[in-house]
């Protein structure tokens, strides 16, 4: 099976679009989204509304951080301080329906598909958001994820950064940066761990929009960049009125 | 494992004979056992020897071997058939190549002579070149895994080792341990580095020495000390062992063994160059000694390599894109002075962007030209003739840091005397004037230009004339 792993769309209706048209023209037969749906974008509707027929349609919808900020009511988001971040989901919050709150609030924190183990932060803990950015975290994310039986793989979202992490030959875990569009071959007799890196906000000098598919009929694991119409997107962000602008220069710059 | 009998069918192929039993894994000639899908060419299935007894290591790097042989193409390589489930039934089929390892000449009671080392390094540079630009590196290049066809092609096998950059090095570990076979092993691999182009061109030095000399130059070290050495010892000069030997050729060998990666040829391509134009090798002190550098020279270079340490190495195709090899056609009948100096500008801002790039600056002449009655017009005073010119063309440019040849080929077909020379010295790069080698009116014939632009195997450059000398009449005369 063809899964086509998406995270950090972050309200991102071009990206978002972008990247479920490349997945599907690539043979993708289940989508699964990694959390952070909404949060610094311009269109938080249309993405959750997408991730709700994307749900009922069978594929795996997980929560994020952002996407857990955004649903706390008003109130409670004043009490956690003005920080830009709550500033957008205040924002985010009027934006939504009662019922795509109702969808968000219940959304799971992991899930396990065709033997994946598919978390927005980290497996060992992941109401805790912990960031998956360098060798020991993933290890401890991987030997959380490998107590649940027949589990080799841990995809994982929230650091905005595709890296894999393996067991080389030694006994910790080795880093390695992959090539966009080149198959990488990741056979279950190795224990993996993947940052699929983030559809509506690369923060790595790339406007392009990221996510990754799995083939898991012959374990290839394929991270992608896919081109979209980013200034429309930036625009979207302006056109709102009350999101920061430097969330709409972002998306321009990729930083 | 024990031995498979003839006959034994394994995941639908028929074991013929075993044909290579090694320490790591048995190979044996094999065909399809329903007949079709037939390739087309016989096939050998490597199935490793792995039982209760055997370590990690040679799993590891049957693994290795899986991953990157089926994204290998090229004259250079066998072709990727099939292979088993690791776990399972672990083996590979790939094409079965009919040839000679380097083994055989090696073991021959006579020393090959120079023409037959020079070819047999040519060879093994050509194909290791064909690797990298694959971004893959060998790392485990020895006698027994360089395969020959003739003594001018050779395949490489057995990418047990091998790093590939676009695949996670399932051989790296945190401690950087060095990976390798201790007589072959170059010393940035001894200190963990794994990627480096320039680790094949020192194992191949090392093969060039045997060849010549029959002695290895660092000897078959047991130690961690013994791997050590070859950070900072310099071998004893093959002529020291082969007085006969010419000096470009030991320049070229130890340029190969050189302690330091920056110190050798910068890509497999310009080893190949060098072996296949022994004129145009610059000697230095290198190629000219008969005794080893002293205890002193020797004392500096081990302090500093207590200091070498483990740096990741950035894509192979990259390094090697980055000291290409740039080819120049100067023409010789009907040119004018505004064509040269603009194939000079050209050629003088490829080069300045591409410092240690190597520059070869080629004339085509017709072969009727030459008259063996007539001195002036002999072959070899024509051919110094235009080598002269070539020189005189070239003296504009600033080559600091550029090695630079001039060749003067006979053809009576310009174009594809160009594109064949660029083919056979792997140039990444060819410059040309975009209305030299034939007449502008020729618009409807294939040109040389076009024919080059359309055959060459990589980058062609036209050049139109430079603008100020036309320019400038221009404006004056208006």
């Amino acid at each position: 099976m063809k899964i086509a792993l998406l995270s950090d769309i972050h309200a991102n209706r071009q990206a978002f679009d972008a990247c479920l048209a490349h997945a599907r023209a690539h043979g993708a037969q289940h989508i699964a989204l990694l959390g952070d749906l909404v949060g610094y974008g311009g269109d938080p509707r249309y993405v959750v509304q997408q991730a709700m027929a994307i749900a009922a349609e069978g594929g795996t919808v997980l929560c994020g951080n952002h996407d857990a900020l955004a649903v706390l009511p008003p109130a409670a988001l004043g009490k956690a301080g003005a920080t830009v971040a709550t500033h957008g989901a205040r924002w985010t919050h009027s934006q939504l329906s009662a019922e795509e709150r109702d969808f968000l609030t219940h959304l799971p924190l992991t899930a396990v598909v065709n033997h994946t183990m598919l978390v927005h932060a980290s497996a060992d803990a992941p109401e805790r958001w912990r960031y998956v950015d360098n060798e020991v975290v993933a290890g401890q994310c991987l030997d959380a994820a490998l107590r649940h039986p027949g589990v080799r793989h841990v995809f994982c979202g929230h650091v905005h950064r595709q890296m894999l992490y393996y067991r080389g030959t030694g006994h910790g875990l080795m880093r390695f940066a992959p090539v966009p569009g080149v198959p990488v071959p990741v056979p279950p007799r190795r224990a993996w761990v993947a940052t699929i890196g983030s559809v509506g906000q690369p923060r790595d000098g790339d406007t392009r929009a990221m996510y990754a598919l799995l083939d898991t009929a012959h374990w290839q694991l394929r991270f992608e960049r896919v081109p979209y119409h980013h200034a429309e997107a930036a625009a979207a962000v302006r056109a709102t009125g009350e999101l920061p602008e430097s969330f709409a220069h972002r998306l321009e710059t990729g930083r | 494992m024990k031995l498979l009998e003839p006959g034994t069918e394994v995941d639908g192929f028929t074991v013929l004979e075993c044909i290579h039993s090694g320490g790591m894994a048995h190979i044996y000639r094999v065909e399809y056992a329903m007949g079709p899908p037939n390739p087309g060419f016989p096939l050998a299935m490597k199935i490793p020897r792995m039982t209760a007894g055997d370590g990690a290591e040679t799993i590891v790097s049957f693994e290795v071997e899986n991953q990157i042989l089926p994204s290998l193409t090229g004259p250079h390589v066998p072709r990727f058939v099939a292979a088993g489930d690791i776990d399972r039934l672990p083996y590979l089929v790939m094409e079965y190549v009919h040839g000679r390892t380097l083994d055989h000449w090696l073991e021959q009671p006579e020393k090959p002579d120079t023409e037959t080392i020079a070819r047999l390094g040519a060879a093994m540079g050509r194909a290791v070149h064909s690797l990298h630009q694959q971004n893959v590196c060998h790392l485990d290049l020895k006698p027994g895994n360089v395969l020959f066809t003739s003594e001018d092609h050779a395949y490489l096998l057995d990418f047990g080792l091998s790093c590939h950059a676009h695949y996670p090095d399932l051989l790296a570990e945190e401690l950087r341990k060095a990976v390798g076979s201790p007589v072959w092993i170059a010393p940035e691999q001894v200190v963990g580095v794994r990627g480096d182009p320039r680790s094949d061109i020192f194992a191949i030095g090392v093969m060039l020495y045997e060849l010549a000399t029959g002695e290895l130059p660092f000897g078959s070290p047991t130690t961690k000390g013994g791997l050590r050495q070859r950070l900072w010892m310099t071998p004893a000069p093959p002529r020291q062992y082969r007085p006969d030997m010419p000096e470009w050729l030991q320049e070229t060998i130890l340029r190969c063994l050189e302690p330091e990666a920056a110190r050798r040829h910068p890509s497999a391509a310009h080893l190949a160059f060098d072996l296949t134009h022994p004129g145009q090798v610059q000697i230095t002190a290198r190629g000219q000694r008969t005794r080893g550098p002293g205890l002193r020279t020797h004392f500096k270079r081990w302090i500093k390599a207590a200091g070498m340490y483990y740096q990741p190495s950035p894509l192979p195709t990259r390094q090697i894109e980055e000291v290409p090899i740039v080819m120049v056609a100067v023409p010789h009948a009907d040119v004018s002075d505004v064509t040269l100096y603009s194939l000079r500008q050209a050629v003088g801002r490829s080069l300045g962007i591409r410092p240690g790039a190597r520059l070869a600056c080629v004339t085509v002449i017709s072969p009727s030209a030459s008259s063996s009655t007539d001195d002036e017009r002999s072959e070899t005073s024509l051919h110094r003739q235009h080598s002269t010119r070539l020189r005189q063309w070239a003296e504009g440019l600033d080559l600091s840091g550029h090695s630079v040849s001039y060749h003067v080929l006979e053809s009576g077909d310009v174009a594809q005397a160009l594109v064949r020379y660029a083919e056979g010295n792997q140039v990444s790069m060819m410059i040309l004037g975009a209305a030299t080698h034939g007449l502008q009116t020729q618009r409807f014939i294939a040109t040389v230009p076009m024919r080059v632009a359309r055959d060459a195997p990589c980058t062609v450059i036209l050049v139109k004339q430079a603008l100020p000398f036309a320019q400038l009449a221009a404006e004056y005369t208006e």
